[in-house]
């Protein structure tokens, strides 16, 4: 039994045109694979074809990372800047490869061979320092591999002849619990929620507890009640594969081993629902994936468990469509990424109307993060009882987490929910630890007294980013590369966040070099403030969260790097002199002002 | 029985549908705002509007009023919030109104009289950005754009041309015109366009007419913006 007004046909769905306005992106990441640019000529051919103007065309171009107008090499390299790529070395391999390559960072070379960039977090924490190379993940670097792409560049080697292990990406697994060590029984959820129906379908889900892991903790059986009673003649399915916060990579882990599970979970979804239309929003970095996830989606309509009539269900038909994102953090936030669908910027949206009622196109939309999916479909095969006998009341069931930085055995682990700090530290085998940064750039860092504090919703939830900080950390650090990350990832739609984030980084800049006073962290925190309460998205209400938990938490980090003064001006007085002293030809010490003239 | 709820302790009624901007404009009740202007679509990205409702955070003209509510508005809270939020606005730009056409008809300027906005707080990010004089009738200052999309929304949805776009991201967002050499003189806009008169600010100006109107006698001169209202209409009134 499925909802009545399922559509009786599905169209099949692949990535290339349909002529409409919302293949724009996709059309627009296949160009820039093609040319390394968006040649003007096709920007002129898209304009007719899909009836954009231009400028709105470019709009687009210039909103996402991976996209120019300017040529770029033929080979497009960026390097992941992420704090825990750098704990391992990036910055100096980065070096390494620009010099190698004879290229500044953040140039095309003259020839156009090659061109060299950093990048947000690519979610290789585990097997860092890493990279992209025309949109496929390079792990583990290391001089040894930075010579070898050195070289292959150079001999102009296409990138399907190079060495496949530079490309692997591993997908261990280092602490399974109910989830991963359940099997998974193909088909099975589907049939059960067939069978049963999709009343009885969601209020399993219901008894379960089952909360969105993406971040917010949603409860997904009333997202997915929502959206089914919103009158409408069409409903979407929508998997967040953006995965954009820095330090998580477990989606990753279950887009690569669990893709089954995934794509049951929003069968089981459609057919709550009544949909006949699924996207998976990939991260561009994960563009390695793309075609192991259309085999699986293939074997499935083969297997009759994607498509039409699905399990000989004549009036059951859905199916998926792998969206491609071309780097943008903010296209994880739900109503951004549904703009993103429709080919446009990732401009979050006025919320209400929220996606239930109003999303992809302006039907009732359901998004939902990978491992909620993969989670939906194993309680729908296991039950509420069996997902409810670990975690918490108030979080039940198990949290993946994706742990990196300062400790023996990064990697995949499963947890309950309820587990503490101090545990999950001593799992992956952390010492001296100083601090962890849970849940992202966006997430809190947290100090060691509060290490018996638990993963939980009631207590620090998490989308599942965990990185671990050792004694011998510059904790500023990392609250610096956070800082710019989001100054880097802005949208730029709404004043306090666009530009909020800019001088929060320049604050910060003059913090690091040892030119701040009292005054300018007086200033920070004001800023901050302003940013949670007035942006107009999450991204902006978290941005100021390194600096704030800095200042709260870690106040002698900053303060140690004070300014005696209380007043210090934006520039440096003696600095500024030095012109006129070139011109003079005088340095005597009556041409110099003492302390930069303060 | 109609629909009631409160802003600052004064009873206003609605009507289903409108938000908490369309009913205190209609009521007569002045909330700060630069992005809204109630002939199009609410956008609710300057956020100057944000007001309290039960002790949380939104933006009024985004958000739908409701029976009820009782929302903060001119508390001293929100009024220090709205300072720091034009003093961004000043930082990011080059808004040096002693020599800007549109002093005392601004509605920057005229905002930030109203909250008490005296002295830049901030280093200024003194961003290099172009003039646009290259339409006959009409001037385009990038310098003073605040990113309000008021020139976008009107261009689109009433002179249907979508003659202004965004581009860029965060900071380097910026605003673009939709013409093959980027000027406003090879696009299709005409200073008969609505698009031409929504701008709060001085970057959309039109040309022949400086200083027609002496400093000192211009609508923000007579009467604070919390009396008179936007701009926009104003011009609207004067142009027939
Ligand atoms: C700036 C920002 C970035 C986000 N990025 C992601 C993301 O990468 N993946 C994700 O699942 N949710 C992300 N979210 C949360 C989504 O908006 C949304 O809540 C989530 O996809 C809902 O799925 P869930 O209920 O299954 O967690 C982000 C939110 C914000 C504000
Ligand atoms: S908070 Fe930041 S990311 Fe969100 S809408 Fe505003 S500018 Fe964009
Ligand atoms: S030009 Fe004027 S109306 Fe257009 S976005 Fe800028 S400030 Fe707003
Ligand atoms: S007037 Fe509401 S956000 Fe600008």
């Amino acid at each position: 039994m499925i909802a009545d007004d399922a559509p009786q046909s599905t169209t099949h769905m692949t990535s290339t045109g349909d002529g409409s306005a919302h293949e724009l992106l996709q059309r627009l990441i296949e160009l820039q694979q093609t040319y390394h640019h968006i040649p003007w000529t096709e920007i002129e051919r898209l304009s007719r074809q899909l009836s954009l103007s231009q400028s709105h065309i470019v709009g687009v171009i210039e909103f996402y990372s991976f996209l120019h107008t300017t040529h770029q090499g033929e080979y497009e390299i960026f390097i992941s800047d992420n704090i825990t790529d750098q704990m391992q070395g990036s910055r100096l391999l980065a070096e390494l490869l620009a010099k190698g390559l004879g290229i500044e960072i953040g140039t095309t070379r003259a020839d156009k061979r090659v061109s060299l960039n950093y990048t947000s977090c690519i979610g290789m924490g585990d097997q860092g320092p890493a990279a992209l190379i025309n949109g496929y993940t390079l792990t583990a670097l290391t001089t040894e591999r930075i010579n070898q792409i050195i070289q292959r560049v150079d001999a102009s080697t296409p990138l399907d002849q190079w060495p496949r292990s530079l490309f692997e990406v591993s997908s261990k697994t280092r602490r399974k619990d109910i989830i991963l060590n359940s099997e998974y029984i193909p088909g099975a959820a589907i049939a059960a929620g067939l069978k049963n129906g999709p009343t009885s379908l969601l209020n399993q889900l219901e008894q379960s507890g089952l909360r969105g892991c993406g971040g917010a903790g949603f409860s997904t059986a009333s997202k997915w009640r929502f959206c089914a009673a919103a009158d409408a003649e069409k409903r979407f399915v929508v998997c967040n594969a953006d995965e954009g916060e820095p330090g998580t990579f477990k989606d990753r882990y279950l887009l690569q081993a669990h893709t089954d599970r995934l794509i049951e979970g929003m069968t089981l979804c459609a057919a709550v629902i009544g949909s006949s239309t699924g996207f998976i929003y990939l991260r561009g970095e994960y563009r390695y994936l793309l075609q192991p996830l259309n085999e699986i989606l293939e074997q499935r309509r083969k297997a009759g468990l994607l498509g039409q009539s699905i399990l000989g269900q004549a009036n059951f038909n859905f199916d998926i469509k792998i969206h491609l994102g071309a780097g943008a953090y903010i296209c994880g936030e739900e109503s951004a990424l549904i703009e993103s669908l429709e080919g446009k910027r990732g401009i979050p949206r006025s919320r209400p109307p929220f996606p239930v009622t109003q999303g992809y196109c302006g039907f009732p939309t359901v998004v939902n993060n990978v491992e909620t999916f993969c989670n939906a479909a194993m309680i729908a095969q296991r039950g509420p009882e069996w997902f409810r006998q670990v975690g918490t009341p108030a979080s039940p069931g198990t949290k993946l987490l994706s742990i990196s930085g300062d400790c023996e055995r990064p990697g995949i682990y499963e947890f309950p929910f309820g587990t503490s700090i101090r545990d999950i530290l001593h799992a992956c085998g952390a010492q001296q630890t100083l601090a962890v940064q849970i849940g992202g750039a966006a997430g809190r860092m947290i100090p060691a007294t509060e290490f018996n504090r638990t993963i939980a919703f009631e207590d620090i939830s998490t989308g599942g980013s965990f990185m671990i900080f050792n004694q011998n950390r510059e904790l500023l650090r990392a609250i610096e590369n956070f800082t710019h990350f989001f100054r880097h990832e802005s949208c730029g739609f709404c004043t306090p966040c666009r530009v909020g984030s800019s001088l929060l980084a320049k604050q910060l800049s003059k913090v690091m070099v040892g030119h701040a006073t009292a005054k300018d962290l007086d200033e920070m925190s004001i800023l901050g403030s302003l940013m949670q309460k007035t942006s107009h998205c999450g991204l902006g209400q978290t941005a100021a969260n390194p600096i704030l938990d800095g200042l709260g938490k870690f106040p002698s980090l900053f303060q140690s790097r004070l300014r005696a003064t209380s007043f210090e001006p934006a520039f440096d007085l003696d600095a500024s002199l030095e012109e006129a002293r070139l011109l003079t030809g005088r340095d005597d010490p009556d041409a110099h002002l003492e302390g930069g003239g303060v | 029985m109609t629909n009631s709820f409160e802003i600052d302790g004064i009873t206003v009624p609605f009507s289903n549908g409108q938000t908490i901007m369309d009913a205190a404009l209609t009521a007569g009740i002045y909330i700060p705002h630069l992005c809204h202007n109630p002939e199009f679509k609410p956008h609710g990205s300057c956020r100057l509007c944000t007001v309290l409702i039960n002790g949380r955070s939104v933006a009024a003209c985004t958000t739908p009023a409701g029976e009820g509510i009782v929302v903060e508005n001119e508390t001293h809270e929100l009024v220090t919030q709205r300072r720091l939020l034009l003093k961004l606005l000043f930082v990011e730009g080059n808004h040096t109104c002693p020599g800007c056409e549109k002093s005392g008809a601004c509605q920057l300027q005229a905002v930030a009289y109203h909250c008490g906005m005296l002295a830049p707080e901030f280093v200024h990010f003194y961003p290099k950005r172009s003039i646009d004089a290259s339409h006959p009738d009409t001037i385009i200052d990038f310098n003073r754009c605040i990113l309000c999309e008021l020139c976008v929304r009107a261009s689109r949805d009433s002179d249907k041309k979508a003659v202004f776009n965004i581009s860029g991201r965060g900071i380097q967002a910026h605003l673009t015109i939709d013409s093959p050499s980027g000027k406003l003189a090879d696009s299709a806009f005409n200073s008969s366009d609505k698009a031409a008169r929504v701008c709060p600010v001085g970057a959309i100006l039109p040309k022949h007419k400086g200083y027609n109107i002496p400093i000192g006698q211009r609508l923000y001169d007579q009467a604070p913006i919390s009396q008179v209202g936007d701009v926009a209409k104003h011009q609207e009134v004067a142009d027939e």
